[in-house]
């Protein structure tokens, strides 16, 4: 089971934790809400859980927990400009379908 | 999908619950918008990546440019394009008038004095030419945020009276956006330093922009800026700078001074160009046409000497206006452009006694601020606790009583949002109508504060002078802007009114009103106790000459008749004086001459209320 990271991903993570000044990594995850089941989790991480497992890409830890794994195996996380907008995106191959708005999913 | 943001630990949004919220910089020569974004406070570039939008708005017949091409014209088509529109925000008719012949434009004077001005798209008001560059910033952001704006914290300077910031609030509605909290220039500038996160301390903000010069001395306590003085010169910037580089190049060169427009533009860009280059270097080769020069730092500081020295004068006189030494002053934070260049730097370094703030771009620094806040004032925590931040009135507010007297009932310097209810009655019998004239100022003679709204309290039921009982409360909210209502409480008789001033002060106004205030304080207060004399000698004579009338013939012989009149005539001439203890004394005199006839009249009536009735009667 494995979670990447683009390096443009991981160049803004790297940049948003320099600004906040502290911080060990981000945490990727799921839970169970929003209109199609399930939203992402995108986090900020001060100290990880015990259980958690720590993925590291271009020099940047990404930390998620067990059960979030199993939804989020094999996902690669970007970092895309959309016009003016620029955010952060889950590439999920486990994800079936989306809601109209692409704010939560469904596997 | 939507694209997301990183979120602090435990505080991801819900799907559809980000809230987004901005800060908005609106300037006088450029305006900007910051969000914060995966915890990063920063301005939003548009589609060419530039953050910066100057403030200049072009009126074309079907279409409305903003911004740099709107300000390249404002040479070439003078009476459509507004620039520097900050400058007649809450204005009058009059304010304008005043500095018509420095501004080009055809104005028009429009319902409640506001200035209108003609352009090819028919008569605009500041409002709406501020509203059209906010406009702008509100689809720059909610292109860049991907989604609708929950609202926008906009900055105005710590000098903004009522009438100015309400005119902001009102550009920011038609533009269609919801004003969470207008915020002070420097405190939005001490906030994207984080200096809020202090306990406490006074902290200088020292602005040098294109045009103008502003120095703020901000006290914290508790979490609250207060704002402790404000100086500066609104004809001192970076544009001084530049001109001081063209002299000397004319000189240099032998040129000529009568210049050609054209020649004059692309000198003042040569001349720009070599202060931007001595930021960096100690010396810049200037060429000019067929001239070449060298200009070295020293130079060009020894240039520029004589206005930096101006505004370190404005920052002592601001420090001593708060009756601080400079070295209590623990931090000094560098905003706008003109704080580049090093030799002001380096001033500012020398006269606090320690190392400016310059880490944060002083163009986008208030932006960054002001967006911080608004993340904050939307809703979305940020890790280390709340950040509330209050502000304060810079000027008391209260109402005018008999006499021509300022009653205050909000002192200056309360944090706001706050709310005072003072209770008032009625000054003579049978009085149904009441006045209330709302004043803003230090200054104990109404004549000497500022007039902000009159509005009247009808209705009030017939009652002896000093029964009804009116309440007035004064409410700021939390973007300081005052509504007043007044109630009669027994009859629920009820009024009031939202503050919008027709027209507004300049921070020198400011100034000189709360130094007035100090200088003045003995003869206001030598004028106020005449004034309460006069009053209380007029509302007895007025009472007695009631009662003359009434029962003058009938309860006193000619001989006590002739006492009283006597005494009111004294009191009448002692009135027109200035002599207060002469007033106050007759006042006495008159009432101790008239008490055995206010005892037979109490008498007379109690004796007719009671005539013709058995005990029973009045027992029940």
């Amino acid at each position: 089971m494995a979670i990447s990271m683009t390096e443009a991903a991981a160049n803004h993570v790297r940049r948003s934790l320099e600004g906040r000044g502290k911080g060990d990594g981000i945490r990727l995850g799921v839970r169970t809400t929003g209109c199609s089941g399930l939203a992402y989790v995108l986090e900020f991480v001060d100290a990880p859980d015990s259980e958690d497992t720590v993925f590291e890409h271009h020099g940047v830890k990404v930390i998620i927990d067990p059960k979030s794994l199993v939804y989020l195996d094999g996902t690669e996380l970007d970092f895309v400009k959309e016009g003016l907008n620029e955010g952060f995106k889950f590439n999920n191959p486990n994800s079936r379908g989306e809601c109209g708005c692409g704010e939560s999913f469904n596997v | 999908m939507a694209l997301l943001q990183i979120a602090e630990p435990g505080q991801s949004p819900k799907p559809h619950q980000r809230r987004l919220a901005v800060g908005i910089d609106l300037g006088t020569t450029n305006s900007l918008v910051a969000a914060l974004r995966s915890g990063i406070s920063e301005p939003l570039p548009d589609q060419d990546g530039q953050v910066i939008l100057p403030s200049a708005v072009r009126y074309h017949a079907d279409r409305v440019e903003v911004g740099q091409s709107a300000k390249d014209a404002a040479a070439t088509d003078p009476l459509n394009t507004i620039i520097s529109v900050k400058r007649l925000m809450g204005r009058g008719i009059s304010d304008v008038k005043h500095l018509g012949d420095q501004l080009p434009y055809r104005f028009i004077g429009g319902e409640s004095h506001m200035p209108f001005i003609d352009t090819v798209q028919g008569a605009k008001s500041p409002v709406e030419v501020s509203a059209d560059i906010l406009k702008v910033l509100r689809q720059r952001a909610e292109a860049t945020l991907g989604g609708d704006l929950v609202g926008a914290v906009i900055t105005v300077p710590a000098y903004f009276d009522d009438a100015q910031r309400q005119a902001t609030k009102d550009a920011a509605k038609l533009a269609g956006l919801t004003v969470l909290r207008l915020l002070n220039e420097p405190t939005a500038a001490a906030v994207a330093y984080g200096l809020d996160q202090n306990a406490e301390g006074v902290v200088a903000i020292y602005d040098l922009g294109g045009g103008t010069f502003d120095i703020s001395i901000l006290r914290l306590t508790g979490g609250v800026f207060e704002v402790m003085a404000t100086g500066g010169d609104s004809a001192l910037g970076g544009d001084d700078f530049d001109h001081a580089i063209a002299s000397w190049i004319i000189t240099e060169a032998g040129l000529s001074d009568d210049l050609d427009p054209s020649a004059q533009r692309s000198l003042m860009q040569t001349a720009c160009a070599a202060k931007e280059a001595l930021t960096d270097t100690d010396s810049v080769e200037v060429v000019h046409g067929a001239w070449k020069g060298l200009l070295t730092r020293s130079a060009f500081n020894a240039l520029i000497e004589p206005m930096v020295a101006r505004s370190l004068k404005a920052c002592r006189r601001a420090v001593r206006d708060c009756g601080i030494e400079l070295d209590e002053v623990e931090a000094v934070v560098m905003v706008g452009g003109s704080t580049r260049v090093p030799r002001v730097r380096e001033a500012v370094a020398d006269l606090f006694g320690r190392q400016p703030l310059t880490e944060i771009d002083p163009d986008q620094v208030v932006a960054i601020g002001a967006a911080i806040q608004a993340d904050t004032l939307a809703g979305n925590k940020r890790d280390g606790g709340e950040l509330l931040l209050l502000d304060v009135i810079p000027l008391s507010l209260g109402l005018e009583t008999m006499g021509g007297l300022m009653e205050k009932v909000i002192p200056r310097n309360t944090t706001i949002p706050v709310a005072r209810a003072q209770e008032f009655t009625t000054y003579k019998d049978g009085q149904s109508a009441m006045m209330i004239h709302v004043l803003q100022g230090e200054r104990e003679l109404i004549s000497d504060c500022r007039s902000l709204a009159r509005f009247d309290l009808r209705g009030i039921p017939s009652m002896v002078a000093g029964a009804a009982k009116i309440r007035v409360t004064f409410q700021v909210d939390a973007d300081g802007l005052l509504s007043v209502s007044a109630r009669e409480l027994a009859s629920g008789v009820e009024s009031s009114i939202q503050v919008k001033p027709s027209y507004g002060l300049t921070d020198g106004e400011v100034a000189r009103m709360l130094k007035d205030s100090f200088q003045y304080a003995g003869d206001d207060k030598v004028a106020r106790v005449l004034r309460e004399q006069q009053v209380d000698a007029q509302r007895l004579i007025e009472a007695v000459e009631g009662a003359l009338q009434a029962d003058g013939e009938r309860l006193l012989d000619a001989e006590e008749r002739m006492v009283i009149d006597m005494q009111v005539e004294e009191l009448r001439e002692l009135m027109k004086g200035t002599d207060g203890a002469a007033i106050e004394q007759q006042t006495k005199r008159l009432s101790q001459v008239t008490d055995a006839f206010a005892a037979r009249r109490l008498d007379s009536t109690v004796k007719a209320a009671l005539s013709g009735r058995n005990l029973n009667e009045i027992e029940e």
